[in-house]
């Protein structure tokens, strides 16, 4: 198959084991973000497959060829970091250069990509600047045209946006997809920001503790969660115990949620349901009813925070059907059973 | 951060005593001691007060300036084979665990502690031929027979290089410590193996503080008195023996107040070209 496969891939630190048997197939030309919490495994991953960590076991394989053992230099690969770790010492042009340096491209070929990927990143005419008079932007740009310098195999990125404010983040996020699309060229990005991965990500792999908990395209991470810990961590979601009564109907609050079954075996369960899929209604006119308890109006969306029986749940609607409630009033709540996402515990 | 400028006394006042130290332990010193390099000297008493060139006149002789020139290349030698042997020292040491960084370290640190004599003597040991490291050769049988390796150029070099080594690596140690490892994985990234990387990325980015460190271990190595008259012949005595000499032994302090005078300058006119060189104003980066 071309492209890359990971196979059961793992990463010993001592007695920490930081990636724990890995497997992972990426097409070529896809986007992949590898997405979860500080500590997760995602960045001594994506350095394994840059070949500056040695995987403890298994094997990497690009294009049908073994690469385990291929020493980072020889590896063919552009990578940004998430210091960016431009050399202070050259100007923006020789840092580009840098990669056709070392390959021994003459000099005007070397001067005439340097100017196609300048103007590919939108800073055409900045190859004489020193790298320390640029923005943070501007870095993050020249890091992006380097690694891309040589036309690389695989383009990996290490949260290479992490370091910008929100506005040129969520702007750069765009720009780096289109810049991918453009380019056709296999991507991983670092991430745990959820809102990149969703941006920009053909496939995203989600990764808790070393191991991947769920890998799938954006949509269907989001709507078909594979367990609570990637429910939990993209977006925001309601989780719910849930019991399973004597013919199979799903519980909640000793009310059975109209139309969701559990399989048999299965006598309790989890049940993910996004704020925005709450229904809010009169109450009585819903299958459960709750008390409000706190309404967050942020303009654009309106957030009602509803304790049912114990539980708190959110749910969020747009300002056209807010709901005519304050603090203290009881609502009815509807969970339609098209949205709601069971669990295994 | 702006600081606000200094306008009462008691704004001054911390910087008072450090003046006050500067200009009585230095200033003062050093003024007196070119006051008397214009001094005449009386033969077999001591010196008058008066206004002569005749010090700085037979300084320009060629038996001077060859000792004055010898002393200098001593001192970038020392000051090379410091930086050249400390620097991918003190670099593989910053890739070690903090547990041996600390341990090489203190090792360092109490090398400092011995005295130039002691260092000096045992040199002068391991270099002979009835006890020296030449035997260790003949053992190994790398040699036919021990021989004498001082007094010589090359056992000065080695004293002088061993006394301050343990300086340059703890001057380096800092950078090198806030290097971003980073850089010279992108640089691997970017095809270059890990040897050219540190040659075309560690190095230069460093640039600033080996140029920092080459001018310390100079002027370091320039003082040395004591090491020369130890390890080397007369020919390797370096311009602070004869200061010494002409002051202590021949009481002709004029003629060693130009002397040091003269030393002063010209290491600080070589300090200043470094740095010219260098091309940066910028060296604590």
């Amino acid at each position: 198959m071309s492209g890359l496969t990971l196979e059961a891939v793992s990463k010993q630190f001592g007695d920490l084991t930081a990636v724990d048997d890995v497997t992972l197939s990426v097409p070529h030309g896809t986007f992949v973000c590898l997405l979860g919490p500080s500590g997760c495994g995602k960045t001594t991953l994506l350095r394994m497959i840059a070949g500056l960590e040695d995987p403890s076991g298994g094997r990497l394989v690009l294009d049908n060829s073994d690469i385990t053992a291929v020493p980072t230099h020889k590896r063919d690969f552009g990578m940004v970091f998430q210091s960016l770790a431009l050399f202070p010492h050259l100007s923006v042009g020789e840092n580009i250069a840098y990669a056709l340096r070392i390959r021994g491209t003459p000099k005007a070929d070397q001067a005439k990509r340097v100017e196609e990927l300048l103007e590919l990143v939108h800073l055409p005419g900045h190859a004489d600047r020193p790298v320390s008079k640029l923005s943070g932007g501007q870095r993050q740009r020249v890091a992006i045209a380097r690694a891309l310098a040589v036309s690389p195999r695989l383009f990996l990125l290490d949260e290479p946006l992490s370091a910008l404010d929100a506005k040129l983040r969520e702007a750069m996020q765009v720009e780096l997809r289109q810049l991918q699309q453009k380019l056709g060229i296999t991507t991983i990005v670092v991430t745990h920001d959820q809102r990149e991965a969703m941006t920009m990500a053909d496939l995203v792999v989600v990764m808790g503790e070393g191991r991947i908990r769920q890998a799938a395209p954006p949509v269907e991470i989001y709507r078909k969660p594979a367990d609570s810990f990637v429910a939990d961590f993209i977006g925001s979601t309601n989780l719910l115990e849930i019991a399973r009564d004597g013919s199979g109907g799903a519980i909640f609050a000793g009310k059975a949620i109209p139309g969701l079954a559990l399989p048999s075996g299965l006598d309790r369960a989890r049940l993910s349901i996004r704020p925005e899929d709450v229904q809010l209604t009169a109450p009585g006119n819903g299958s459960l009813t709750g008390r409000v308890t706190f309404l967050r109006d942020l303009g654009g969306t309106v957030e009602t925070f509803i304790k049912v029986a114990g539980t708190t749940l959110t749910a969020v609607s747009t300002p056209r059907e807010r709901p005519d409630v304050t603090a203290g009033d009881d609502i009815g709540v509807a969970l339609p059973a098209e949205a709601c996402v069971v669990l295994k515990e | 951060m702006r600081r606000e400028p200094a306008r009462t006394l008691s704004d001054h006042l911390p910087v008072i005593f450090p003046a006050l130290m500067l200009l009585v332990f230095f200033v003062i010193p050093f003024g007196i001691m070119i006051a008397v390099s214009f001094f005449q000297r009386e033969q077999g008493g001591f010196y008058t007060p008066d206004f002569v060139l005749s010090n700085y006149a037979r300084f320009l002789s060629s038996f001077f300036g060859g000792v004055l020139s010898f002393s200098l290349l001593l001192a970038m030698a020392v000051a090379v084979c410091c930086v050249v042997l400390a620097f991918p020292f003190t670099y593989f040491l910053t890739c070690r665990t903090r547990r041996v960084q600390i341990a090489w370290l203190v090792g360092l640190l109490s090398v400092l502690s011995l005295s130039e004599v002691i260092i000096g003597f045992a040199w002068s040991t391991l270099f002979s031929r009835t006890a020296g490291i030449s035997n260790l050769f003949v053992a190994l049988g790398l040699m036919e027979q021990p021989t004498a390796l001082l007094p010589g150029f090359g056992a000065v070099l080695t004293g002088m290089v061993y006394q301050a080594l343990p300086y340059t690596i703890l001057v380096l140690y800092p950078a090198l410590v806030r290097l971003e490892p980073t850089l010279l994985e992108a640089s691997r990234t970017l095809g270059a193996s890990p040897l050219r990387g540190f040659f075309d990325i560690v190095i230069p980015a460093l640039r600033n503080t080996i140029v920092a460190t080459l001018i310390m271990v100079f002027v370091f190595a320039l003082g040395s008195y004591l090491l020369p008259q130890i390890l080397g012949r007369p020919q390797h005595w370096t311009l602070s023996v004869l200061i010494t000499d002409q002051a202590i032994y021949q009481s002709n302090m004029p003629f060693a107040a130009a002397m040091a005078v003269f030393l002063v300058l010209i290491s600080l006119a070589l300090v200043g070209l470094t740095l010219l060189v260098g091309g940066r104003k910028d060296l604590t980066a």
